[in-house]
């Protein structure tokens, strides 16, 4: 069963101090080969839980274990050889700035391996074909729309075909055709490296379309879980006003005021 | 920018700026500066130093041949003891001067040696015989007053 | 009124120590830049790219700032000298001044304002958008890819540009002194070469320089690496780098002149 589960998360807390916990009690399994969306609004810990994957933080209680092994248990060396195996896609594609589409998805394989030149340039243009970018090569980031950027930073982070792709708000800011491709690179990557996916998002929409199974977080627990079908089936009232998008409801519009009567000064008018 | 050209400004940036330090060092700087090896030391004793410091320079015929090396007080003869660093091209007699000079009206002090008529030169940690001390202003005006006072004592 | 006074003592105290556990902080990155310098050198490019960017394109500041400043030593000491009838000392005081103070000072600073405050905006911004985070995932320590080949293009740059900026300065002098105003140019260098030291004087610029450089690369690199990911982040720490440059500057001068020039 274990061999199953590419990552497994048991009862892990994190905290910047004790008094506000991030995290507290989160349980999640992500099965090989799925993709898994980690829904919630903004604030609700799901970026933080992808760094505790990444061994960017640590845990403050609990297990964090990808591929059997225990992140924890990991020192630097260990945490740089499992970082190799991972892939990342920053929300705004995070490419670097002072090199060109090609150098920025040859980064890995340069820094990496020893792979000769040749090698390299063919390896570049594949993963650039792959996400339909392999004539912009030449282009600096500056000269990309935010799509186009994106895109590239896939491209980067598949350059050396990882066991786990985590994708950190891929929908934000896109318009629906970017959208559309990026939804549809991510399944056919997926399948294609034979890997797992993790997608942090809060487009709903997308990303029932896209996933296999979903997460929903709210201040920093797991409020529920389940296929996309099942969660859209959901009555719970936080599950169904986030998956229906309403206004109003366990997640309050008003920001926490005074009473409006004391604030618009009604003085002896109001009860 | 083209890797060959990075290189290239990269090159000339580093070519002038060893070639600024040669040209301060060479053109600008003197690399006097005597390197132990190359010299010998002797010992003057004086009344007064007056402002004479370490590293001030031993001149003979107004020409540099040593530095002043270490100053000290010689508690039994309560003497200034000075001690000199010679290059070793130079040889003096044993019966050389060394006074300490101004230079200039107002500058710094130095050590002038003058030559004397003995065979035999001075070797590593003799000890010269005849110093004179520096001019102490105060001291030359005291004596100037006290001379004309006693001028016009005679004149009554 | 007690309360305000405790609260303010504790303000104060609240500040100094961020400040000491600022201060710790930066000591810990410098030694962990210094540490992680092996990749800079085995790939020495990555440092010869960045020599460019805050070498070579600080060379025209230099150059034309060390000009200037020489022609406006000439000036002034003419006017000076001459009332002293001295005129001839002329190559002496632009040197000596050049050499011990305003080559390694006035470099440092125009150092700190043009590529100090690029290399800070150019980390602060590489965290913000995030480029920091990325190349940490793809298993590349930012330390010693980003920030060591920037400080050690730093530390070989400043000793070159203050010399260069000395040199100028002498040039400019001798531009003043002896073709436009009409100095002795014989004595104008024969008096400064008797005056100059190599040890004493050129030995100790290129010391200053090279501490200045050490700390102006260090500061900026920190600033740039600390700064808070958003633009007002960015833009607060380069201000703080050529402030903060600026005054270590002038106060490490002021302690390396007392060792060097105390008139032992």
């Amino acid at each position: 069963m274990a061999a199953d589960n590419l990552i497994e998360i048991k009862d892990v807390d994190y905290w910047y101090d004790k008094r506000r916990a991030i995290l507290s009690g989160i349980d999640m399994v992500i099965p090989r080969g799925k993709v898994v969306a980690i829904m919630g609004i903004s604030g609700s810990g799901k970026t933080t839980l992808l760094r505790l994957i990444g061994g960017v933080m640590k845990a403050r209680k609990g297990e964090v274990r990808v591929d059997g092994q225990l992140v924890s248990d990991l020192d630097t060396a260990g945490i740089y050889k499992l970082r190799s195996r991972m892939g990342m896609l920053f929300q705004f594609g995070a490419l670097f700035t002072d090199m060109t589409v090609f150098d920025n998805v040859a980064f890995q394989m340069r820094e990496h391996t020893n792979l000769p030149e040749r090698m390299i340039r063919d390896l570049v243009y594949l993963k650039l074909n792959a996400v339909g970018l392999r004539g912009a090569h030449r282009l600096m980031p500056s000269e990309l729309s935010g799509g186009m950027a994106r895109r590239v930073a896939l491209a980067r982070a598949i350059a050396l075909d990882p066991m786990l792709m985590l994708y950190d708000e891929p929908f934000t800011g896109l318009d629906p055709i970017s959208l559309g491709v990026i939804r549809n690179l991510i399944r056919s990557l997926n399948d294609a490296l034979g890997a797992t996916s993790i997608v942090v998002t809060h487009d709903v929409q997308e990303a029932l379309e896209l996933v296999d199974y979903v997460y929903y977080m709210s201040d920093g627990k797991v409020v529920a879980h389940g296929t996309p079908q099942e969660m859209l089936a959901n009555d719970e009232p936080l599950v169904h006003q986030f998956v229906y998008g309403e206004a109003d409801g366990p997640v309050p519009f008003q920001y926490p005021s005074r009473n409006y009567g004391e604030d618009l000064k009604l003085g002896a008018r109001h009860g | 920018m083209e890797r060959s050209t990075l290189d290239l400004w990269v090159g000339l940036f580093v070519c002038a700026g060893i070639g600024a330090l040669l040209i301060l060092a060479l053109k600008v700087g003197n690399m006097s500066g005597f390197s132990t090896a190359d010299t010998y030391q002797i010992y003057a004793r004086f009344d007064n130093i007056g402002g004479l410091k370490p590293r001030a320079p031993v001149k003979s015929a107004g020409v540099v041949v040593g530095r002043v090396g270490e100053i000290t007080f010689d508690n039994k003869k309560f003497m200034a003891k000075v001690v000199l660093t010679i290059n070793k091209h130079y040889q003096f007699p044993k019966d050389t001067t060394a006074s300490v000079l101004t230079s200039g009206l107002l500058g710094e002090q130095y050590i002038g040696l003058v030559a004397g008529g003995d065979d035999a030169n001075l070797a590593q940690g003799d000890t010269l015989k005849l110093t004179q001390s520096a001019v102490v202003l105060e001291n030359l005006i005291s004596q100037f007053l006290y001379s004309k006072a006693a001028e016009g004592d005679t004149k009554k | 009124m007690a309360e305000r006074a405790v609260f303010s003592v504790r303000k104060l105290g609240h500040t100094t120590s961020d400040i000491v556990i600022r201060l710790g902080y930066a000591v810990r990155f410098i030694v962990l830049t210094l540490m992680h310098s092996g990749t800079s050198f085995r790939r020495f490019g990555l440092i010869i790219r960045e020599l460019y960017y805050t070498g070579v394109q600080s060379l025209i500041i230099i150059l034309v700032s060390g000009l200037f400043v020489g022609m406006v030593l000439g000036l002034q000491g003419y006017e000076t000298l001459q009332t002293y009838g001295s005129e001839s000392a002329l190559g002496v005081l632009v040197a000596l001044s050049l050499v011990r103070e305003l080559g390694p000072v006035v470099a440092g600073l125009l150092f700190a304002s043009r590529a100090g405050s690029a290399i800070t905006a150019e980390i602060g911004l590489m965290k913000a958008t995030e480029q920091l985070s990325a190349m940490e995932m793809m298993a590349v320590d930012p330390i010693a890819r980003v920030v060591a080949p920037r400080f050690w293009a730093g530390f070989i740059s400043m000793p070159l540009l203050a010399a260069m900026f000395s040199a100028m300065g002498i040039f400019g002098g001798y531009l003043v002194g002896v073709v436009l105003i009409g100095v002795d140019e014989g004595s104008f260098w024969s008096q400064m070469q008797n005056a100059v030291d190599f040890r004493e004087d050129i030995v100790n610029g290129v010391i200053k320089s090279v501490v200045f450089g050490f700390a102006v690369t260090w500061i900026a690199l920190f600033q740039g690496y600390d700064a808070p990911p958003t633009a007002e982040g960015v833009s607060g720490a380069t201000t703080r780098t050529v402030v903060t440059s600026s005054l270590a500057i002038l106060g490490l001068d002021f302690l390396l002149t007392s060792f060097m020039f105390r008139g032992v």
